[in-house]
This record gives C-alpha cells, structure tokens and sequence, in this order.
C-alpha cells in the first residue's frame, strides 16, 4: 500500500497510508471508530476509489485479480447476505462467481460450524450466525489473504475465542491475515503486528511486543501514542 | 458469472411472485378487457387495442422485477460481495443483464401469446387473428421496459427513488394523457409510448388525433433507445460511485 488517501468532501478519511502486509502472521489494524480503517479495506478491495495512492495485492491491483477471491478472502461487514436468501445459496453463487467447486461449499459451512443451519434464510440469523456465514464466505475461495473487519463485533465469548483461534491457525498456515478491530483486548490476544492509525495516518507499525515496549500494557501503549 | 447471477435470480422469492403477477395481470386484465369489448355497439371499437391493452398495467410488476435485480443488492449490502467477487464492474453489470434479459424475454413471450389468446376468447366473435407483428412487438417491448427499469434503479441505486420514477411515468401514458393534442407532442416520444404503435394502442387506425410520426417498428426501435441510454446511464454511475 502506497500513500492511500481517501478526502471525503474537504474531509481526509485516509490520509497517505503507506504500509506492507506480510504473510504467516496475523496483523492488527488498529484505531478508534471512524480513524479510517474501514475506508482502507474497501480501498483494499476496489469497493472505494482512492484519492490518492494504490494498493497492490502481490503486485497487482485487486481489480486486475482474475477470480479475486481464490486469492484474498474478505469479511467487511456482517451481514451481506440478502436476507431471503439461505446460507448455502449465498455461498454458491459467490462460488459460482468465481469459479469455485460447488464442494468448497459445503466445506466452509463445516469449518464455521454452520452445516445445519445451511437451508436457513439469512434473516433468521443472529448476529453470530451472521459473522459465521461471512466468514464462510471469505474462506471460500481457500484464500492465501484474510482481510478481516472487525470480525469479532456481535460474537459471543465462544464465538470470539472461536475466531481467534481460527485467525491464528490460518495464519500458522502460512497466510496473511489483515485483521481490523478498535478493541485493545482483542488485538493484544491475537495480532502478532501492528499497524496503529488515527485520523487516517499510520502511527505505528511494529510487533505488538515492541509497540507494547516500556509501558505496562498494550492500552497504556495505545494512548500514549495516540496523545503524542 | 452468468450462472451466479441467474442463481440469484432464482433464489431469491420476489422473483417467482413478481413473474407471477405479471402473468396474471397480462392475461386476467386481457381477458376481461377482451369481454368487455365483446358487446360494445360501436362497430369502430378496435379489438387488436383489447387484445394489447392489458400490457399496460401488467407491466407493472415486470418494471418491478426489473428495479430489484440491482436495488436489492443495495438494499441488502450483497453488492459489496457481488463486486469483491466481480471488481471489473462492466463485467459485473453485463453477467447481470446477461443473466436478466433471456429468462425475461421468455417470460414476455409466454406471457403476451397467452394474453393475446386470453383476449381473443374474452373478444369472442369479435376476436382478431393471430397477430404475429403485435405479439412479437410486446414481447420484446416488456423485455425492454424491464431492462429500463433495470438501468434508471442502477443509476438511483433505491428501489424506491426508482419506482417513484417510474410508476408515475408509465400510468401517464396508459391514463390516457399522450392523446391530448399538445402534451401528446412531448409524452409521445416517452419509452413506453413509442411501443404504442405496434401494439396498436395509440387509437383507431386513420385517426389524425391518434397519428404518431413514427411507425411500429421505429417506434419500438425508439425504445429501445430509451433502454440502452438508462442501462448506459446505469454503467456510468456504477462504474464512477464507490460503494
């Protein structure tokens, strides 16, 4: 990523972002509401145009992806199923969108947990069903990127231990996972990078153990940055 | 990609409801239409206008259809996986027509064969024969005004912005309106007016009231003008906007 801005209006939401993402290892992108991470994603993803800037995706604009999501597997937001339709149905068109075996299908309802509420219509799901079947949704194309936003908001506390877990051993697998979130707690549990950023602009990018450093904890690491 | 849409399409219940009200409204409209033409005195009375006219409202619920194929992926955030699966969106935008238009076209053409010989057995010993010309030119006019649907929702993106649009503008023409001498100037060369002609909906032949300066086939040329500029115009902005 490569000085990424984004100015909503005369409001820079993104602010000349420039940072790497790199692979076996879950990387924590961390800010307050509205410091500009969502926008990022979508960036990430060709869903919002930069102002300025670009973001590569092993070299190639996300655009430029031939069946996008057997590389980068996203969760933006909980619930992006239509909500008539069922759980196995949503996964099968988006399989069939990028030509993926209908057996992946299946596969991805397992491995969430959802394999008995496969014939559900979406609307009937609560929020933690939801997040399941979006997760679902991004591990279809058994992708070697996880871009991950806010992935833990409306989970239980089974469900939260559930996806930390499963973002650790994805990225033990050798993967990238990029994983958003303004929790402090959650982000000292699980990232082994990184990435802080307030009002658009990265304050630091570093391990967790380095950006903890000399303070007491990760929280106290976090505020001290951000009042600097 | 194609398929992904169609299974869209199919999976989702509004879709079998909306067919169903088209078909219903098109051939129950037609047929009562056609009875009470049946014993009208006035030897003039234009029974190809009785066996068409019920396209007028039955389209309705095809307009409808042709607004939630794209507002519906608003309506539900689907259209940030839809465009994650499918980032270059000339492509995403051309698999959804692709997907959209054949199953609409054979529906309109089940639907208006059907109509026309609902309407001919309300009409009874005043039916009309077979008219290939009408029947073809309906059917393509629906699958049309469907796909125009389809590009003003994808320039407005809501469902009910769009409808706001374009209920008003289709009951101005089936009310009656395009035959009042001056406004008729203007609301002639409306998308759904310029079919008129070859639906035999704009008066009794000869008329100089009714007299368009088009002819059936320009005219249902005329909209599909219409549709190419709404689904153009659809392009423009789901290419330009973020999402």
């Amino acid at each position: 990523m490569h000085n990424l801005s984004k100015s909503y209006g005369s409001t820079k939401a993104v602010d000349g972002l420039s940072f790497t993402i790199h692979p076996g290892r879950v990387t924590g992108f961390l800010g307050a509401n509205g410091a500009g991470k969502s926008t990022t994603m979508r960036m990430m993803l060709g869903l919002a145009r930069p102002s300025t800037g670009h973001v590569l995706i092993d070299g190639v604009p996300y655009q430029h992806l031939t069946r996008p999501l057997t590389k980068v597997g996203a969760l933006l937001e909980t619930r992006s199923a239509h909500p008539g339709r069922r759980a196995y149905q949503h996964l099968r068109w988006l399989a069939q969108s990028n030509n993926i075996p209908a057996s992946r299908v299946e596969a991805v309802l397992e491995e969430v947990g959802l394999q008995n509420e496969k014939s559900k219509r979406a609307k009937g799901f609560s929020l933690g069903m939801a997040q399941r079947l979006a997760i679902a949704a991004a591990l279809l194309g058994d992708p070697p990127i996880l871009l991950l936003d806010e992935p833990v908001n409306g989970l239980d506390p089974e469900g939260i231990i559930w996806i930390r877990e499963l973002m650790k051993s994805l990225a033990a697998q050798g993967r990238t996972v990029f994983v958003s979130s303004h929790l402090l707690g959650e982000m000292a549990n699980t990232a082994e990078h990184l990435i802080v950023i307030d009002h658009g602009r990265v304050l630091a990018d570093t391990t967790v153990s380095a950006f903890i450093g000399e303070s007491t904890s990760l929280e106290d690491a976090y505020l001290r940055v951000i009042q600097r | 990609m194609i398929r992904a849409e169609l299974t869209k399409i199919r999976t989702l219940r509004s879709t079998f409801w909306v067919f169903l009200a088209t078909f219903a409204l098109c051939v129950g409209l037609g047929f009562l239409i056609g009875l009470s033409f049946r014993n009208i005195a006035d030897a003039g009375a234009d029974s190809l206008f009785a066996s068409f006219y019920a396209v007028t409202l039955g389209q309705i619920a095809l307009v409808v259809f042709g607004v939630f194929v794209i507002s519906s992926e608003y309506s539900s955030g689907t259209i940030h996986a839809s465009l994650a699966a499918t980032p270059r969106r000339g492509r995403f935008f051309l698999a959804k027509l692709a997907a959209t238009t054949p199953v609409v076209l054979v529906l309109s053409l089940v639907t208006i064969v059907s109509m026309f010989f609902a309407a001919r057995a309300g009409l009874g010993p005043r039916a009309v024969p077979f008219d290939a010309r009408g029947v073809a030119g309906a059917t393509v006019y629906l699958t049309l005004i469907c796909l125009f649907a389809t590009g003003v929702a994808t320039m407005l993106r809501s469902a009910a912005g769009s409808l706001a649009i374009l209920l008003p503008l289709l009951f101005l023409g089936s009310q009656g309106l395009g035959n009042i001498p001056k406004v008729k100037t203007i609301t002639q060369y409306l998308p759904d007016q310029t079919a008129w002609v070859i639906m035999h909906l704009t008066g009794p032949p000869g008329s100089a009231q009714f007299e368009r300066p088009y002819g059936p086939w320009t005219g249902l040329a005329l909209t599909a003008l219409w549709t190419l500029a709404a689904l153009l115009g659809g392009y423009a902005v789901l290419r330009k906007r973020d999402v």
